[in-house]
């Protein structure tokens, strides 16, 4: 019982309601404290030189005016982070990127970096270091970066994953294939296909909170990291394999985040600082700046995707195909895969078969942005089944009800499915009042559907009664959008006491075992489970001493509404006992009470959503306004309803900065040319509608109460259902993203010349 | 750094004359303090001119308005005198970053900034509206299209300041009006901007018309031709295509981060036209 995770199917007191958040008031006070806000006795300013390059040989570095300047304590170059990942080419990769060691890749790659009294002398000492480089040239757009005559980032890059493995190195790191049936035999008996490439430029989180740590190490070898991320355990994991320090004597605590997108789940500076303050043997806080967030942390890739889909005249989709090339920054990761793996998810297809391309490129390393990879396979498929449909005359929606994934489906990325909710939000959006809303001049309305994998993994947590019996929930899994309350709402259930009695804190990495970060959408999913297991395992403990008070066997003891009930007719006299009471008389009956769990958490359960959307475009500028927005998904068991449509809204809102104006602009120089929030167009609050939501609630069977991940499905579907509208709303498919003004208006310039 | 804040014009100008190094004036700050916060500029001196009386006022006068170099662009919108006279030069000035900012911000900054994208320029420009600097050899009052000569480059001399904006006698029957493209709905800068003011006879024809276009040239342009299309219509179809036109083929744009030459050119006349429509109206034409 306590470490079964079988859906319950009970009926729920706490969950399902919608109390303040322990963390509400200390945010809305300024009173909570974020990664910059955290300050120690004797601290050091570190800041960071940046390649001004995007490829560059460093023939040389020279410091030593800088380490003469008064005030400064510490510098540091590649040298003082020797590298100790023992061919672990993954850390490599991260070392090198914390630190350029032979060569820059990207403008705004670390090169040195100081500590000193104050920002002004750190900044001076900067000025001071004189870099000596070879310039080389560079290649930023992924398209470009394929072409055989394209400069190579790495001379010892050649493609993994096909065969025979090349001989000569490329920008191609990796190539993965996933699909099954045989697309051609498909295409074949395709009534229609439509072929086209989609481009979607580079796009960042866009947290508003920097990145900011403060970092000291010992000379005891033993070190403390503040800092603001979405995994801290992970963090400390990281750095000290780079630092060359013992895991658990490196003690991380993590802030308050101001957002992170997955942009957190990577370590940027923290070595560095770690770095600065081993060599200055003081605390070093490091706190980047914007304009060092864009250039330097981790964006999403840019893309290039051909797809191809074969449809029948009674809607059925015979086939699908898709080369996806994502810009992976200067090192190999798995965005291409994932694309690929997610593009045809949301479909039962006989035949499918997608090919993902990872591409070097001299652009920042890109790193995971919510439901990583999704949004831009999405957006290519959705648009031509759109597209499809309409060649067959047949309603959008209604062809994706009919090749909609369901339970027993084998996915296009291998897996048989589960019970899932792909028909379900279809199903519903087709009810939505929303569609069939009247639609003004110059409007159009789109749809279109999103997948995401959702994760489970490491996950650790305590429980511990207080003399009073109220209840410290302890978690490792930062808090980014409102787990606390979900994960207390969970304990209160399992518990049967109120949800005020539960206090949730993430701890420091020194009070739990490791927990995986934050990321996949797990955190109120797999904290959940664990806090249930741990409620489990503190209640068998009050079974035993309410059993202990009554001198009764525990096995005639049951837990029922908070209270311990002696069970059987001969007890009759003994009143039920609460946990307080339980809690009071801890200390003659074994001492502290405790539930513990400690789990890796399987069966995450996929998410899909389904989203509407009317677009107006002003004909003569181009420029478009979100009219009107609808979020239906699956939440498996929404815990905190209002933080899931939180979810639901964040991720809406975010696509649709993408979907319109939010990109990385490159000069032929190679240097971003929009580094900041003037420039880079994330929406602001005026530019966005209410953004409407509907929970479904489609039981994971895998989890306790049902709970499925929510965080990220709802970023992959904005981009295809905005474009799908503004087809709709003048007669043009839009290709490339952001769908910007001067885009849409040589768009409706070109489709009015023919 | 040096930070002053002198409480007379004369005091300001004999400090801004004797500085040694880089001296800058500071009203509301909201270009100067990003670009120190940046490291762009690193200044020896600062002159704080919020705290000149004269500076920090707005004033009907014999002959129209006078606006303090000090005055924040949320002032301008409190002032009911301002918005019934120059209704599109306030909301050009309340345009400027988010309401935050624009209880800081002013127009003279605005326009010393010298960026081709300064929303509250055009408008001035349009409104014939002039600067009164002050400086070692006294006053001089020029055109607002005359401040600006490059891309954050004025033709100010040094020591001097500017004290004043003067807005002319407004006339009965006119109106002004300003719009800017922006992608977003607020806090951004102006991919391309146009700025309208004209006067009307008694049926309704355009007796006289200032157009001004921003972020389409090193500097905000005052084109006469758009004028000249208009002037004499009553606004009809034909003087709007004429006044987009004349906008259109005005334009020396750049393709940047912000926008396209193609677009910029082509949304000039279209944000020419509309303010046009505006300005029209507000001066009484139907």
């Amino acid at each position: 019982m306590p470490l079964d995770s079988t859906f319950t199917g009970q009926s729920f007191k706490s969950v399902g309601t919608r109390p303040l958040r322990p963390d509400g008031i200390d945010k809305v006070t300024g009173r909570a404290k974020y990664g910059a806000d955290h300050n120690v006795a004797g601290q050091l300013v570190g800041r960071i030189l940046r390649s001004p390059h995007a490829h560059a040989k460093i023939r040389s570095i020279d410091t030593s005016k800088a380490e003469k300047l008064a005030g400064v304590k510490a510098v540091i170059t590649a040298a003082d982070l020797p590298d100790l990942t023992n061919g672990d080419s993954g850390m490599f990769d991260i070392l090198d990127n914390c630190m350029a060691r032979t060569k820059v890749f990207y403008d705004g790659h670390a090169v040195a970096a100081v500590a000193a009294i104050d920002a002004h002398t750190a900044k001076a000492a900067l000025k001071l270091i004189k870099v000596d480089y070879e310039i080389l040239p560079h290649v930023t757009e992924v398209d470009e970066a394929v072409k055989p005559k394209a400069p190579i980032l790495h001379k010892n890059c050649f493609t993994e994953g096909v065969e025979p493995k090349p001989t000569k190195p490329s920008n191609i790191a990796k190539v993965t294939e996933f699909g099954h049936g045989d697309v051609e035999a498909g295409f074949a008996e395709a009534d229609f296909i439509v072929e086209r490439n989609f481009k979607t430029e580079q796009t960042h989180q866009g947290y508003i909170e920097p990145h900011a740590c403060v970092a000291s190490v010992s000379p005891d070898g033993t070190g403390e990291l503040w800092v603001c991320t979405q995994g801290h355990f992970v963090y400390r994991n990281h750095c000290a394999m780079l630092l060359g320090m013992d895991v658990s004597k490196l003690r991380v605590t993590s802030s308050e985040i101001g957002g992170g997108f997955g942009g957190k789940t990577h370590v940027w500076a923290e070595p560095v600082a770690l770095a600065l303050s081993r060599k200055a043997n003081r605390p070093v806080k490091l706190v980047m700046t914007r304009e060092e967030v864009f250039r330097a942390s981790g964006p999403t890739s840019a893309t290039s995707i051909d797809v191809k889909i074969g449809i029948k005249k009674d809607g059925t989709i015979t086939a699908g195909s898709a080369e996806l090339r994502y810009a992976s920054g200067p090192y190999l990761s798995m965005w291409a895969e994932l694309g690929a793996m997610t593009s045809f998810a949301c479909y039962d297809l006989k035949n499918v078969k997608t090919r993902g391309y990872e591409v070097l490129v001299n652009r920042p390393k890109s790193a995971a942005y919510r439901a990583p990879s999704a949004p831009m396979a999405a957006f290519a498929v959705e648009s031509v089944v759109d597209e499809l449909a309409k060649k067959i005359g047949k309603d959008p929606l209604e062809v994706r009800i009919q090749n909609a994934a369901k339970q027993g489906t084998k996915s296009s990325y291998g897996p048989v499915y589960g019970p899932i909710g792909i028909g379900a939000t279809l199903e519903a959006a087709k009810k939505h009042p929303h569609m069939s809303a009247p639609l003004g001049p110059n409007q159009g309305r789109g749809y279109a559907c999103g997948f995401w994998f959702n994760f489970g993994g490491q996950t650790c947590t305590d429980i511990n009664v207080g003399q009073d019996g109220t209840v410290t929930l302890t978690v490792g899994t930062v808090d980014v959008g409102g787990s606390r309350a979900s994960l207390a709402l969970c304990v209160a259930e399992e518990l049967g006491i109120p949800y005020n009695q539960v206090k949730a804190i993430v701890a420091d990495t020194s009070s739990l075992g490791h927990n995986d970060m934050t990321d996949g959408s797990r955190g109120t999913f797999s904290s959940s489970m664990a806090g249930i297991f741990a409620a489990r395992n503190a209640v068998a403990i009050l079974k035993e001493r309410a059993a202990k008070m009554w001198e009764i066997p525990v096995d005639d003891v049951s837990w029922e509404d908070g209270h311990a009930k002696a069970v059987g007719e001969k007890y009759g006299n003994l009143a039920p006992l609460s946990l307080k009471d339980i809690a009071a008389a801890a200390a003659n009956t074994g001492g502290p009470i405790a539930g513990h769990a400690e789990i890796v958490a399987d069966g995450a359960g996929v998410s899909f959503a389904t989203h509407i959307c009317d677009v107006e475009v002003d004909p003569e500028t181009g420029r478009s306004v979100i009219k009107r927005y609808t979020v239906i998904q699956d939440a498996g068991k929404a815990v905190h309803p209002t933080y899931v449509e939180g979810q639901y809204q964040g991720g809406a809102a975010q696509g649709i900065g993408w979907a319109l104006n939010e990109e990385y602009i490159y000069g032929k120089d190679g240097r971003l040319q929009n580094a900041g929030f003037l420039d880079y167009r994330i929406p602001v609050c005026s530019d966005l509608p209410m953004i409407d939501t509907q929970i479904l609630e489609i039981p994971n069977p895998n989890h306790p109460y049902g709970v499925r991940g929510v965080g990220e499905t709802s970023i992959v579907p904005p981009i295809a259902t905005i474009a799908n509208a503004m087809s709709n709303a003048f007669g043009v498919r839009m290709t490339h993203v952001p769908m910007s003004p001067p885009r849409v208006l040589k768009a409706l310039e070109a489709a009015a010349k023919s | 750094m040096q930070y002053e804040a002198p409480e007379t014009t004369k005091a300001a100008v004999s400090l801004l004359a004797k500085a040694k190094g880089s001296a800058y004036v500071l009203a509301g700050g909201s270009d100067l303090l990003v670009r120190m916060r940046t490291g762009f500029i690193e200044p020896d001196l600062v002159v704080d001119i919020k705290r000149i009386k004269s500076m920090s006022e707005v004033k009907k006068t014999a002959t129209g308005f006078s606006i303090g170099a000090a005055v924040p662009c949320a002032a301008l919108g409190e002032n009911k005198a301002l918005v019934k006279a120059w209704p599109g030069l306030v909301e050009a000035a309340n345009l400027i970053g988010s309401k935050q900012v624009q209880g800081r911000c002013t127009i003279t900054g605005n326009m010393c900034n010298a960026g081709p994208a300064a929303d509250s320029v055009p408008a001035m420009v349009a409104a014939g509206a002039r600067a009164v600097i002050q400086g070692p050899k006294g006053k001089r009052v020029i055109p607002v299209e005359q401040v600006a000569i490059a891309p954050g480059k004025t033709s100010l001399k040094r020591g001097e300041l500017v004290e004043l904006i003067l807005l002319p006698e407004r006339k009965p029957k006119s109106g002004d009006a300003y719009l800017r493209f922006i992608p977003r709905s607020e806090m951004d800068i102006a991919v391309v901007s146009a700025g309208v003011n004209l006067t009307l006879d008694a049926k309704g024809v355009v007796t006289s018309a200032r157009v001004a276009l921003g972020a389409v040239a090193p500097t905000v342009l005052l084109v006469d031709a758009a004028a000249k299309a208009i002037i004499g219509s009553k606004l009809d179809d034909a003087a709007l295509e004429k006044l987009g036109a004349a906008a259109s083929a005005a334009c020396r744009p750049i393709d940047d981060k912000r926008g396209t030459i193609e677009f910029r050119t082509k949304v000039a006349a279209v944000l020419a036209k509309r303010a046009a429509k505006i300005a029209y109206k507000r001066a009484g034409g139907k």
